[in-house]
């Protein structure tokens, strides 16, 4: 996947993000930028905060100190309506899924067009079953409970919910964990794909370095709070830098020391 | 003083329980009021407490009101006021039993099912699914719970007043000889508009106390499998405790006087 846009504004700013719980500093003072267009890939151990990263962008947890700034706006500290506003930009891919259990397929891909933009059910189910086929999916998928999906079909339409309202930016979080390589790699295409026909600015974070190399435009590296390299996804394996080299080669022995039991 | 620390550290936990109830109660209600209005799931929840709690609601009311009458014949014969029995079913049910019997049973079936799936869908990221589609979770997920709490419970026990008293006639009439024309003119002339208000009040408050006890448990439940079913007890329990606390202050707000 190539940059369609370089040196453009910023469409995520963070400066400073500090977020810790009780004694345990989970984020010292991150800075990250992510350009209009940019597919950004943050890649780091299990626990070392990529997704508390995504849950302070996106409000559901509140940093410590630090600034975060969406298309220049600092959103944290908003009042829950501008916070609404603020999400309405966004669509995203949680690592299960999280289809609501209650409601049928095409009512999960169109939740956001039916309660966040009070579209009318009718027409929202119709552009539910568009973007059920967008990621290869029948309509016949939509009228299931997300309880008789496997894992790669929960992923397709947690896809297809996230892309549903046409979003500016969408966050990936583990988009391709539990899955099998070959369903690994569709579910990579396809986030290329929508994301190329959205036209819209991505931040993902996995473990998963065949997946980063498909989806990223650049990658950089979350260690002890910060993002210790940074830089286009071409020059990751000549990074330079001993942690990255350790984790895209997935090294027992190196920096990183893993912890093996919780302090 | 060692001994004193624990004391002070469990009201500690007590009063900020009390106030992260009190703030999630605050702005269930007020989510409740404020527009829009999800008449859709207030229905569905509505049909989920009212409709499918009825058999065991009617189940409990008619046996209740069956013992009440069997029980009151055999105390009351022995200082020869058999006659009373029509007045003490029908008080005792539409005061105390009809709305503490049905608001302990829909505590056991409806706040517990709330728990574990409000509980379910913060482990599983659901809640945060729905905060990152522009959708807030106390309109969507409380509000409607509170507002078919408040509204069907008294409903409920309408219906469970009405059974209940079925079950003291049946008894009354085809085991204690009772005659039906005197049996039924005897409640009727006996019940009073208060007593069953007092018991429709009550009613409502146990609703609102059931579902907030549902959502608070389930929407603050973590860590997976063990927390929703921690959470679950906890709703049932918490919700049975405040319905026999309210039962009193609510009793003694109509009666005591």
């Amino acid at each position: 996947m190539s940059p369609r846009t370089n040196g453009a504004a910023q469409k995520i700013q963070i400066r400073g993000l500090h977020k810790s719980f009780g004694p345990k500093v989970v984020l010292d003072g991150l800075d990250l930028d992510v350009a209009v267009g940019e597919s950004v890939v943050v890649i780091g151990g299990s626990g070392t905060g990529k997704s508390v990263l995504l849950k302070c962008i996106l409000g559901l947890l509140t940093p410590d100190s630090g600034s975060i700034k969406i298309d220049g706006e600092e959103v944290v500290g908003l009042g829950s309506r501008d916070r609404d506003r603020v999400l309405r930009k966004f669509g995203m891919l949680f690592q299960n899924a999280a289809l609501f259990d209650s409601l049928p397929v095409w009512e999960n891909v169109a939740f956001g067009l039916i309660q966040g933009e009070g579209m009318d059910r009718t027409d929202a189910k119709k552009v539910a079953i568009e973007k059920l086929a967008a990621v290869g999916m029948t309509a016949e998928v939509g009228e299931l409970s997300p309880a008789e999906l496997s894992g790669g079909m929960r992923k397709r339409v947690g896809l297809a919910r996230a892309i549903a309202t046409a979003p500016e930016i969408i966050f990936f979080d583990e988009p391709t964990t539990g899955l099998d390589p070959i369903m690994g790699d569709v579910i990579n295409d396809l986030i290329v794909k929508c994301v190329q026909e959205l036209g819209a600015t991505t931040l993902s974070i996995t473990h998963d370095m065949a997946s980063a190399r498909k989806i990223a435009h650049r990658v950089a590296m979350l260690y002890d709070g910060k993002i210790i390299w940074a830089g286009p996804v071409a020059n990751i394996d000549g990074s330079g830098n001993d942690y990255v080299d350790q984790f895209i080669h997935g090294r027992a022995e190196g920096p990183i020391q893993m912890q093996v039991r919780a302090d | 003083m060692p001994i004193l620390q624990p004391i002070g550290r469990t009201f500690l936990i007590f009063l900020a329980t009390a106030g992260r109830l009190s703030l999630f109660a605050a702005n269930g209600l007020s989510h409740s009021v404020r527009p829009p209005i999800y008449m859709r799931l207030i229905t569905r929840q509505m049909i989920d407490i009212g409709y499918y709690s009825l058999p065991v609601d009617g189940s409990t009311a008619i046996f209740t009101g069956m013992v009440l009458a069997l029980q009151s014949y055999t105390g009351f014969a022995r200082f020869a006021a058999e006659s009373a029995i029509p007045n003490v079913v029908v008080v005792s049910i539409t005061r105390e039993l009809g709305p503490v019997l049905a608001g302990l049973m829909v505590a056991g079936r409806v706040g517990a099912a709330m728990a574990a799936e409000i509980g379910t869908m913060r482990v599983t990221e659901q809640i945060d699914a729905l905060d990152t589609l522009a959708t807030n979770p106390f309109k969507y997920l409380v509000a409607p719970r509170l507002i078919a709490g408040i509204t069907t419970l008294p409903l409920l026990v309408f219906v469970a007043d009405i059974i209940g008293v079925f079950g003291g006639y049946v008894v009354s009439i085809y085991k204690l000889g009772f005659n039906p024309s005197i049996y039924l003119k005897n409640t009727i002339d006996f019940v009073e508009v208060e007593d069953v208000a007092s018991g429709l009040v009550k009613a409502a408050v146990f609703g609102f106390l059931i579902t907030l006890m549902g959502c608070y448990h389930g929407y603050n439940s973590k860590g997976g499998a063990q927390g929703v079913g921690a959470a679950t007890t906890n709703a049932v329990v918490s919700a049975s405790i405040l319905i026999l606390c309210f039962n009193y202050f609510i009793t003694e707000m109509f009666f005591a006087r």
